[in-house]
């Protein structure tokens, strides 16, 4: 979910965005993995790969297990313990519907740099285009109104600088700015 | 840059256990596109017709289309082309599922074995790290079985796995390759696969696909996506439910099971049951189909939903689709839960759902009627079911009549003598074929049989109703959005063609309708092949999202080729002339070009002659079906005709020579 602050007469409200997703209804397709990596790519839909997908369909056909999770927040670390679900006499690992871009799976990261991807619902779109383009109607997408929380929005700038200060430890990172600002 | 294609072939050497990649010529893509066009060229090159179906040097292409890979929805399809060991012709039969895309995400368009490995291997293709891998421990592993021990012994879940079962290792003349829902069935590819002592190819790619223009190519697949929806929502009325929407047939989703049951033939094509279908069996069939369908699931980026997970009580689950549903079923007289159990079984072998349960009728009419005898069954139960469970184990372990049936039944027959052949009495090009007996020639399917050479009726068929509408009113409110059509005169055709008198068939449509017709439902399929796109979609049902019109554009702002109708027209044209290039210079002639002896009761030797050779004439070939030089250099394959005359199949002015000099098509 992603939360837009806006303020109305005094009390604070946000917009939250949620996609609603129904796994009996996945058919396995991938079709969001493929337009969301097309929507990410720079220029525009000039490419597409879901290994960058911000979202991906954790699926194991002949378990039966369809989940199409969207990308969360950057984890520096995976859990200590990790749960199982049985549902629908299914058995689903906790990961299964963690959204956590994490060191314990390749999901939610660039496949080239690792960084980490997150969701922001296709900004400036009418709907995130996972939805769109899911025609069996696993993914619907829901607008709705909150009391906002005080809380401050991690921007992608940060979450990229975070994670890379976590890999390379912030005197390497801070070293490399400085030899990069010189050379502008 | 290429765009939507990598650009570079994986060239694999099993004998010497050599791998390479290599780079591909532009040059080729614009004048065959990829996929069978690109494989088909790739066979005429290097595989001359004295290669055997089981040489090291005959290859095995395992190609994505151009179009795999991009955000174009239904397109998906792995084309594998071979020389088949059962027609020994060029094979290409082709599946959906995952596997074209993930090869295209690892950076390749195709993979080309060659040789034979000395012990059974898998390869795996990790993005730039390829590698031949030991199998001796999948062998005699079932097909599904087997892609996931190599998904968990690399530790990769997310790789894609097409994988051969126990009788392609055994080299099965109607083995399968199978990958998840997904297989490459017809032909015996899988034969060829297991002659290669290779188990199974996985890959992984984390690459992007490129466009060449982005903003155009998406607005044509968000067009596409309208569209589906449009046709989901506007079934078309007045065919049986299978035609009326889009995807392959919807088998696993529809329950009414009339129109099959009745119309197709049971047992060794030979009965007719019409009155089949009542209450009480549509009450059962729906219970069995209900109770073992867990889910409708999809193949790579397409919301139809033609397959589904099955899980019977007993069984591992497989996954399936389309007439396989029925086709054992109905070959054993037996019932839908015997059919859907028996799948999983052949299914994990890896066996062509046609022919292998029309092999097994065949023998044990064979049986029935003493031409085969106790002596040659060894064992056998004394129940139909049982038999068939029986004779699919012999047969996928090449034990005793199993090793002659094996074969399929036009070598069977051969083989076992003694009046057999009467017995194999469905095959076309020595291929089994959809279990169908009729009465009144229909003059399109007597060329589409008779012509197509993908050999199997499915992969031919398609944008033209099968049968006319009883009223014109009907017709008219068909014809009205019909914007598919190549040419107006199609809509023509469909509007005067009626159920009885004058203008009906086997008169009506005329040769020269009936060419346009056929030509036209011909193309499009070969254009599917080529881009990797789902018939389903596009050739196969009536009035889909993919047509001619908007073919051109999806593969200029994808593939960044410039196209149109005219250039993408003659592109198909060339690279299916080239097909039959491969198959002439293999010795097919005008003799092969035809239908079961008994396909339709009432037959008109004269119309179909005229059919043929107006057929022959419409496509540039001579009257024995051969390519003629003058349109083979029309269509830039003044090589062809070069090696045709070096070899006597033309002769130096272009003509036929006086006597067949090619070499009959028989087995050594």
């Amino acid at each position: 979910m992603k939360g837009v602050v806006t303020v109305t007469g005094g009390n604070k409200k946000k917009k939250v965005k949620t996609i609603k997703i129904d796994t009996d209804k996945c058919n396995g397709c991938r079709a969001c993995e493929v337009i969301c990596s097309a929507f990410h790519a720079a220029p525009k839909y000039s490419g597409n790969n879901p290994a960058r997908s911000r979202i991906r369909v954790i699926r194991d056909p002949l378990a039966d297990i369809y989940v199409p999770v969207h990308a969360g927040e950057y984890a520096v670390a995976e859990c200590a313990g990790r749960e199982k679900y049985t549902i629908d006499g299914k058995e689903y690992d906790e990961c299964s519907f963690c959204r956590a871009s994490c060191p314990s799976r390749p999901e939610f990261k660039e496949p080239d740099s690792g960084l980490p991807l997150k969701c922001d619902m296709c900004e400036g779109e009418e709907e995130p285009l996972c939805v769109k383009w899911c025609m069996v109607d696993a993914l619907t997408y829901e607008e709705r109104e909150e009391e906002a929380e005080e809380q401050e929005e991690q921007e992608e700038l940060e979450i990229g600088l975070e994670s890379l200060a976590d890999k390379y430890g912030m005197q390497k990172l801070k070293d490399a700015i400085a030899r990069m600002s010189k050379k502008d | 840059m290429r765009y939507a294609e990598t650009g570079f072939n994986l060239e694999v050497d099993l004998t010497r256990g050599n791998i390479e990649r290599v780079a591909t010529d532009p040059g080729d893509t614009e004048l065959y596109l990829g996929g069978l066009g690109t494989n088909a060229k790739i066979l005429w090159d290097r595989v001359p017709p004295e290669v055997e179906p089981f040489s090291p040097d005959n290859l095995l292409i395992f190609a994505a289309g151009l179009l795999c890979g991009t955000p174009a929805t239904g397109c998906n399809r792995t084309i594998v082309s071979t020389i088949s060991p059962q027609t020994r012709l060029m094979a290409f039969s082709m599946m959906g599922g995952f596997w074209a895309p993930e090869l295209k995400y690892a950076g390749y368009d195709k993979v080309i074995l060659r040789g034979k490995s000395p012990d059974l291997v898998y390869l795996w293709i990790n993005n730039d790290q390829v590698e031949i891998r030991d199998a001796s421990h999948l062998q005699g592993k079932g097909a599904i079985e087997t892609s996931e021990l190599i998904r968990q012994e690399l530790k990769e879940p997310k790789a894609q796995v097409a994988a051969i079962g126990l009788a392609g290792e055994n080299r099965v003349y109607f083995a399968s390759i199978e990958q998840s829902k997904s297989s490459a069935s017809r032909g015996g590819i899988g034969a060829v696969m297991g002659d290669k002592g290779l188990k199974a190819i996985a890959v992984r790619g984390t690459k992007d696909v490129n466009i060449a223009q982005p903003v155009e190519f998406l607005e044509l697949c968000n067009e596409v996506l309208e569209y589906i929806k449009f046709r989901e929502e506007n079934p078309i009325p007045g065919v049986m439910p299978i035609l009326a929407g889009l995807g392959s047939p919807q088998e696993m989703k529809v329950h009414d099971e009339k129109w099959h049951t009745e119309n197709f033939m049971w047992g060794n094509s030979r009965v007719r049951k019409k009155d089949f279908w009542n209450e009480e069996i549509a009450k059962e069939w729906t219970d069995t189909m209900e109770n073992a369908r867990r889910r409708l699931i999809s193949c790579f980026n397409c919301p139809m939903e033609c397959g589904a997970t099955i899980s019977l009580p007993g069984l591992p689950t497989y996954m399936m689709k389309c007439f396989t549903k029925l086709t054992y079923a109905m070959a054993a007289m037996s019932d839908l839960d015997f059919g859907l159990r028996i799948a999983q079984r052949a299914t994990e072998y890896g066996v062509d759902g046609f022919s292998t349960p029309q092999v097994m009728a065949f023998a044990l009419e064979l049986y029935e009627n003493g031409v085969l005898s106790d002596d040659d069954m060894p064992g056998m139960p004394s129940d139909t079911e049982g038999r068939f469970y029986w004779l699919l184990d012999k047969i996928v372990r090449r034990e005793g009549i199993g090793d002659v049936l094996a074969n399929g039944t036009y070598w069977a027959a051969k083989e076992i003598g003694n009046g057999a052949e009467a017995y194999a009495h469905n095959n076309i090009k020595k291929h089994e074929q959809l279990p169908l007996k009729l009465s009144m020639l229909n003059p399109i399917y007597f060329l589409m049989y008779a012509t197509g050479e993908k050999i199997n009726i499915t992969q031919i068929e398609g944008q033209f109703p099968q049968a006319p509408y009883p009223k014109r009113e009907q017709r008219e409110e068909f014809v009205k959005d019909w914007f598919q059509v190549p040419d107006e005169k199609f809509k023509q055709y469909f509007l005067d063609w009626e159920l009885r008198g004058e203008k009906s068939i086997p008169y009506y449509p005329t040769v020269e309708m009936t060419c346009d017709i056929v030509d036209w439902q011909e193309r499009m399929h070969y254009i599917d092949d080529a881009l990797g796109m789902c018939a389903g979609l596009s050739s196969f049902p009536l009035k889909p999202p993919y047509h001619i019109h908007n073919y051109p554009k999806f593969i200029s702002s994808g593939a960044g080729i410039d196209m149109d109708e005219a250039k993408l027209t003659q592109a198909a044209k060339r690279y299916r002339t080239l097909v039959r290039a491969v198959n002439i210079r293999r010795g097919m002639r005008r003799k092969d070009d035809k239908p079961p002896e008994n396909h339709w009761k009432k037959r008109f030797p004269e119309l179909e002659k005229e059919l043929l050779d107006g057929y022959y004439k419409f496509k540039g070939w001579n009257n024995d079906g051969v390519p003629t030089k003058e349109s083979l250099h029309e269509l830039g394959l003044d090589y062809v005709s070069g090696d045709f005359i070096k070899r006597g199949i033309l002769t130096d002015n272009g003509g036929a020579p006086s006597k067949e000099t090619s070499a009959e098509n028989e087995k050594k």
